[in-house]
């Protein structure tokens, strides 16, 4: 027979079974944060991947072709008998596209931008943006695809040389293809402006159009520097469209309407071969990316600094 | 003294209207411009989105779409790589999800302010920068090479998964931080611990623009070729991956997982870099099947975020 514990026995085991079960579950509210800071800490482990590879492998790169010929030789011939290392035909291919597609996208986005954000109605921008957004989700090989098929022939009518294959192309369809993203990051940025700024102009007497180039824009250079940065990493990492329409020969030339390899393309031949592993001409693709993502970080600095000396706060 | 006033007023009128007139003339053309620029924007992208289904309608059939790639254009299909497509985004979900959701969670909810959560959020911002080669590079040597997953399904969901991770992040942070802090307190007064408020409050109440920007995530993702190629994704597979079920114990196998994969920008991309035009208008029909897939996942985003916005009142 049980005797019955005394009510203070009671209170204790209680107690006890209280405290018993709260540092329980102390230990699963510390074991899910510890959880959790493991997710976030992927997104360095990512970058540290990147960065890790791309260096490891250049290294081994380096140290078969020296720096100073990669820099300077004129030709990139990597899988020739006679290999030449120069990074130069490579960059200026993609130089020449990325400044192709911004001729065609910085004007053509701001323009769209200061329309939607100063002139349009709620109704028009309601209805535009969302098709803006759809278009950047087109995938860049269906993009490809219009370059090679579509605006080279039409090209083609213009200049009857044209070759096949040329930067030119290419980088239009890039232009158009980053358009939205331009024009839909520079609007937000503009719609950022208060809109007693705007009131303030137009009691002086300015027009819409004053207002909008000298006061709107002015104050929102900060976030428009921020699409254009946007859009300046798109061109540059841009991959399919010059792979299909630019041509694979790497070519060191500034003319638009010549064929010619970008970094990415360069990658991208070497990637639909069979390179063994650990071969040179394995080891150039990330001496290549390396390049490229030095180039992209260049450009992302260079537009924070933008960012920061234009800033605007209201 | 009125007759002074009288021609004082008109002589300062006139002087005035004629600049008035002009900068309203001005204002009008530059607003002309904006639209006359939008529409071409939009109209340029339309066509040359029409032009891909007027080439691709005809080849477009349930033959193509139950046959495998072929020498002989008339009889190819995107079998194989339209169920790769399919396998590839469950993985590239499987991977992102669990990661993404997890580090958002950490950021909003958990993270302390202090140089450790400044990195990761640094570093977020960065990666969602880097060009999607790189990435493709950093898996090749990583998950390829390192960890000898081969050029397999697993290799190319984990390295979409990496690449939408930053998008996954920022979408789900957005998300968390609309949540009120109202409901946060609501569960702390009823003693609920971090955990179980984070459980059961704030991650149902932010699913909404989570999903939408999981979605969104996942149809840039379908559209992605070139981490993919650099992975080594064959373009021409006549055969499935083994089924996810088998005979013996234990009933279920990840055999498929490790099988060589394709999906479709990459058999595109395959079909336009050939020769003959017969096989470009394969590459059409592919794109056509491609921008749907890609126009009923933003559409299921845009539906789910108004389905939430309605069932949410703050």
């Amino acid at each position: 027979m049980n005797t019955p514990l005394a009510p203070s026995e009671v209170f204790r085991k209680e107690t006890d079974f209280r405290a018993y079960s709260a540092t329980i579950s102390q230990f699963k509210e510390r074991g899910i944060e510890l959880l959790l800071l493991l997710a976030a800490l992927t997104s360095i482990a990512i970058t540290l991947g990147i960065v890790s590879v791309l260096l490891y492998e250049s290294v081994t790169f380096f140290r078969q072709v020296s720096l100073f010929d990669f820099l300077t030789d004129t030709q990139w011939t990597p899988l020739f008998s006679e290999p030449h290392y120069g990074i130069l035909p490579l960059v200026s291919g993609t130089l020449v596209t990325t400044l192709v597609a911004l001729l065609v996208a910085m004007p053509m986005g701001s323009l769209v931008a200061i329309y939607l954000s100063e002139y349009a109605g709620a109704n028009i921008r309601e209805t535009v943006k969302p098709i803006l957004e759809l278009l950047s989700a087109v995938p860049t090989v269906v993009y490809g695809y219009f370059a090679l098929l579509f605006v080279t022939p039409l090209l083609q009518k213009v200049w009857p040389g044209l070759p096949g294959f040329n930067m030119l192309s290419a980088g239009l369809v890039i232009g158009i293809m980053i358009v939205p993203y331009i024009s839909s990051v520079s609007e937000d940025a503009m719609r950022a402006v208060p809109v007693s700024l705007r009131e303030g102009a137009y009691a002086l007497g300015a027009t819409r159009m004053q207002t909008a180039i000298r006061v709107v824009f002015p104050s929102a250079l900060s976030g428009i520097a921020a699409a254009y940065i946007l859009g300046i990493s798109r061109a540059i990492g841009e991959t399919m469209v010059v792979a299909i329409a630019a041509g694979m020969q790497p070519t060191l030339t500034w003319n638009p309407l010549e064929p010619a390899a970008t970094m990415t393309a360069y990658i991208v031949q070497v990637s639909l071969g069979d390179l063994p592993h650990g071969s040179i001409g394995y080891q150039t693709i990330f001496a290549t990316g390396l390049t490229l993502l030095l180039i992209t970080l260049l450009f992302n600095v260079a537009g924070h600094a933008l960012r920061k000396r234009y800033r605007q706060v209201y | 003294m009125h007759l002074e006033n009288d021609i004082d007023k008109s002589t300062s009128i006139g002087v005035v209207k004629g600049p008035i007139q002009r900068r309203k003339w001005t204002d009008l053309v530059f607003a002309a411009g904006g639209l006359v620029t939008m529409v071409l924007a939009l109209a340029v992208l339309l066509a040359l989105l029409g032009q891909l289904v007027m080439d691709g309608i005809g080849r477009l059939s349930w033959q193509f779409l139950t046959s495998y790639p072929s020498r002989f254009p008339t009889q190819a299909g995107i079998l194989s790589a339209w169920i790769g497509t399919v396998i590839v985004m469950i993985l590239t979900a499987l991977a992102a999800v669990p990661l993404g959701i997890g580090a958002a969670i950490y950021l909003e909810e958990y993270a302390r302010h202090n140089w450790v959560t400044d990195l990761i959020e640094i570093n977020i911002a960065n990666l969602a920068g880097v060009p999607s080669i790189v990435y493709g590079l950093m898996a090749l040597g990583l998950f390829v090479y390192q960890f000898h997953l081969g050029h397999s399904f697993l290799t190319a969901g984990l390295t979409l998964g990496m690449l939408i991770l930053p998008m996954v992040i920022i979408a789900t942070r957005e998300a968390i931080r609309s949540v009120p802090s109202q409901i946060r307190e609501a569960s702390y007064a009823l003693g609920a611990t971090k955990w179980q408020t984070v459980r059961d409050h704030v991650v149902p109440y932010s699913m909404g623009g989570t999903l939408t920007g999981l979605i969104l995530a996942l149809s840039r993702a379908v559209g992605e070729t070139a981490p993919l190629i650099t992975v080594g994704a064959l373009s021409f597979i006549a055969f499935l991956p083994h089924p996810p079920w088998q005979s013996t114990f234990p009933f279920f196998s990840l055999q498929w997982m490790f099988d060589p994969f394709t999906v479709m920008p990459i058999q595109m991309f395959n079909w336009v870099s050939r020769p003959q035009e017969e096989f470009h208008l394969n590459a059409a029909a592919a794109g056509i099947i491609l921008m749907l897939m890609t126009l009923v996942m933003n559409a299921l985003a845009i539906s789910i975020r108004a389905r939430f916005r309605a069932r949410i009142h703050w």
